[in-house]
């Protein structure tokens, strides 16, 4: 109990540490690594809580994605940051640390004074959790309870896969977005993206798989998957194929159309949009998933590969 | 009451017109992705076609039943499931909403059609799907019933809104973009935060749930001043007003109208319906004054900002800056007319004409904006001559939609204003009425300036730089119709805003 109490007080102030060294360091790219290095023990403290889920989805989009993303960023700003440095006047710094301390406080207040038990809807989503037929209420809330927020969750992601493109030059519209490459095919980074993927590709479908019954699920699956494909791509084993193929269009669309005509054919057979026919939840469930599940992996990584910067070669 | 809320829990006639009107615009986007191209104009433009149907179909099942369509997703009822519910103000501004953007969607033929001989451009495609998603977005936040349904419109709203202030690629409409995309994000964390601490202490997402379990008390308080300061600045109030001129002002004429008629509404909504619908028993007169405060100064900034202007497009939008100012009166005047027992019907519907006719107003200033730049090939105020008489349809859309803006009757912005004035003076909150006359009087002042210089003869040989078809004129002219004489909704027989609000109105007198 006492090693239990350390390890949480311990997790508690590194947490606060990388924080503030995540604000505090003036480098771009050691914020960076702070902030996913924040990211990773903040999925400890989910481990620690028992929620496995949200432990997963942390350490998939928080530390992993978010954090490529970031390097990403961190990459291309690196040439031009050292001649423009704009810093923020002491005034705004001030202002800003006093707004956040006071949000913090309040939050910290209202969080300390949290009815107990809270109430919280989760014996009513275990309840219910037979006539979905699958196993985790997570899963349930997602694709059952809640769907809807699912569906629209995803067209988030295309919408923003979307933004990213629009930012392409006029000319190489169409064309194929590029990862800045060290591409040596003996060096050890080449050996690595030949020998992790098979593994890595075992992993993401699994976790995606056991999804359905146990913690896991589709984004952090598909979040494994992309990191594979960007690992072989990186390594310049393969190319990203440009954007206006239409096998690529197809599979970014298949997954929330699939959802919609599922949800719809709900309306017939089980009498409300986005409901499942007794008996046949589960399966559903899962084809949705599985539709979902291309969609996801292209649009993350092509998200962190950015807009299409060359015409594919001829 | 209970039977009130028993009856808020069943799908009703119509109610799968809600679902439609979410799902349709994203169907027509990835659709249209798909295709590509002129095709993806095709898919969007049809997709307008059905929109429009449906969202006069949901009129209709809420005039005829004379109550809230309803939708329950899946058959989960609320508290685990989500609903979708349409009151009367969900409808008008479905309505509203869905006429200027089909009028947008003309417009924006003769500017984002893709070029011949090219199979797709950068341009065009991102256009016609964000226009898509844009609406399905609004149409998200304005029927939803489930708060954490409603972040996830946010966050559509916002990836939609974002790209099309950078649609021309210079670097500076980039920056603009990117400082957009700050504010937004900064407003979808603090909603997101009030969000959670709400279910934190009593258990539901579901806006007619909650609005009977909140109670008066610190976490209430503190997750009603998080969510509504993260929708203050994606509504761009004073003083957190400073993404918004560069941003609708260096998009294309037809993605201005869409950002400064459309997107700012969505989150103005939103923070009407927590405030009045959530939060009736929490909210308190002094921060309902806090946001008229803002709201005033809004409105005498924007204004006196705009006369400084020297670009015909900085002049609309931060024009834009002080009429979202009048949206935000609307609060003090409500829970002044509620505090002292009477019906703060008069302000609300005040706050709702103001933001439809605003809509139709400013999107047909911006794309009136948008011929002056075509015809004159720049948009110096300073030098507007021979406009009249080579856009006279166009002039007379902006003048019409300028007295919209400044509350001439029979316009909108007319009755909008009157009816704000009347509950100010009825609950002798007579400083409101004041700062709405200032800003009246300053408003005029820019349009007119605008409109007479318009009016000088152009040079001896002048000719337009390029020809603007006569369908854009008309449309312009049409949306700025709209909104001058929206002022007969007063003839209107039924109330339709307040249609299906027994639920909100019970609360708010317990």
């Amino acid at each position: 109990m006492t090693l239990a109490l350390a390890v949480d007080i311990g997790l508690a102030l590194l947490i606060l540490a990388m924080a503030a060294w995540t604000i505090a360091v003036r480098d771009t790219f050691a914020s960076v690594i702070g902030f996913v290095t924040y990211g990773l023990l903040l999925t400890l403290v989910w481990v620690r809580l028992a929620l496995p889920d949200v432990a997963l989805t942390e350490a998939a989009m928080g530390g992993g994605l978010t954090g490529a993303l970031l390097i990403g960023a961190a990459a291309r700003l690196r040439r031009t940051e050292a001649t423009v440095r704009e810093r923020p006047g002491v005034l705004t710094r001030t202002l800003a640390a006093v707004l956040s301390a006071t949000v913090t406080a309040a939050l910290s207040f209202c969080v300390l004074n949290l009815p107990d038990p809270a109430p919280t809807l989760a014996p009513a989503a275990a309840a219910k959790l037979g006539s979905t037929g699958v196993g985790n209420p997570v899963t349930a809330v997602l694709l059952a309870y809640r769907s809807m927020d699912t569906l629209l969750e995803a067209i988030v992601v295309l919408i923003a896969l979307f933004g990213v493109w629009s930012l392409a030059h006029d000319r190489f519209w169409g064309g194929c977005p590029q990862l800045r490459t060290h591409a040596d095919s003996e060096g050890i980074l080449a050996y690595f993206a030949r020998i992790l993927p098979p593994i890595g590709i075992i992993v993401g479908v699994y976790i995606f798989w056991i999804g359905a019954d146990f913690p896991g699920g589709k984004f952090q699956g598909a979040t494994i998957l992309a990191a594979m494909w960007l690992l072989v791509i990186g390594a310049g084993l393969a190319y990203l194929p440009p954007i206006s193929r239409i096998w690529l269009r197809i599979l970014l669309v298949a997954g929330p159309l699939v959802f919609i005509v599922i949800g719809f054919a709900g309306l017939v057979t089980a009498g409300a949009v986005f409901a499942y026919p007794d008996g046949f939840a589960k399966p559903l469930i899962l084809a949705i998933e599985i539709a979902l599940m291309p969609t996801l992996v292209l649009a993350l990584a092509l998200l962190v590969a950015g807009a299409p910067q060359r015409m594919p070669p001829q | 009451m209970p039977h009130s809320l028993s009856s808020q829990d069943v799908t009703t006639p119509g109610g799968l017109l809600l679902v439609l009107a979410i799902l349709i615009p994203f169907v027509g986007m990835l659709i249209g992705f798909v295709f590509g191209g002129g095709k993806a104009q095709r898919v969007a433009l049809a997709t307008l076609a059905a929109g429009l149907a449906i969202v006069i179909a949901i009129a209709h099942a809420l005039v005829q039943s004379g109550d809230a369509v309803i939708y329950i997703l899946g058959g989960w009822k609320p508290p685990l499931g989500v609903a979708l519910r349409a009151d009367g103000l969900s409808v008008v501004m479905l309505v509203a909403i869905a006429v200027v953007i089909c009028g947008i969607g003309v417009y924006a033929r003769a500017d984002f059609g893709t070029p011949s001989g090219v199979k797709e451009a950068r341009a065009p495609l991102t256009f016609w799907l964000l226009l898509l998603a844009v609406w399905g977005s609004l149409n998200l936040v304005f029927v939803s019933g489930d708060l954490f349904t409603l972040y996830v419109a946010l966050e559509l709203l916002t990836f939609a809104a974002v790209p099309l202030v950078s649609l021309d690629g210079r670097s500076e409409t980039v920056r603009s973009a990117l400082r957009y995309l700050l504010y937004a994000l900064l407003g979808s964390v603090l909603y997101l935060l009030g969000a959670v601490l709400l279910y934190g202490v009593y258990g539901t997402l579901d806006i007619p749930l909650l609005a009977i379990r909140v109670r008066p008390e610190p976490a209430a308080w503190a997750a009603l001043a998080l969510m509504i300061s993260g929708l203050l600045a994606k509504t761009a109030l004073f003083p957190l007003h400073l993404w918004l001129p560069p941003a609708h002002a260096g998009a294309p004429a037809a993605a201005s109208a869409v950002l400064s008629g459309l997107v700012i509404k969505g989150s103005w909504f939103l923070a009407v319906r927590i405030w009045f619908d959530v939060f009736a028993g929490v909210v308190t007169l002094p921060s309902a004054q806090m946001l008229g405060g803002l709201g005033a100064a809004a409105i005498l900034v924007g204004n006196v900002v705009a006369l400084r202007q020297t670009r015909l497009k900085l002049l609309i939008a931060y024009s834009t800056v002080a009429q979202i100012g009048y949206l935000f009166l609307m609060f003090p005047l409500a829970t002044g007319l509620s505090s002292a027992g009477l019906d703060s019907v008069v302000s609300v519907n005040g706050g709702m004409l103001q933001a439809i006719s605003h809509a139709m107003a400013k999107a047909a200033m911006f794309m009136a904006a948008g011929l002056v730049y075509a015809t004159l090939g720049h948009d110096r105020v300073a030098d507007l001559r021979g406009l009249a008489s080579a856009l006279p349809m166009t002039v007379l859309a902006f003048a019409l939609a300028g007295a919209s803006l400044i509350g001439l009757p029979p316009s909108g912005g007319f009755l909008a204003k009157w009816l704000l004035i009347s509950a100010a003076i009825t609950t002798l909150q007579w400083w409101w009425a004041l700062v709405m006359l200032a800003g009246g009087l300053l408003t005029s002042v820019y349009v007119f300036i605008v409109v007479v210089r318009t009016l000088a003869p152009a040079h001896e040989g002048w000719k337009p730089k390029s020809p603007v078809p006569r369908y854009q004129q008309a449309v312009v002219l049409a949306l700025a119709l709209c909104s001058f004489l929206l002022g007969a909704a007063v003839l209107c027989p039924v109330d339709v805003m307040q249609i299906g609000r027994t639920v909100s109105r019970n609360t708010l007198l317990p």
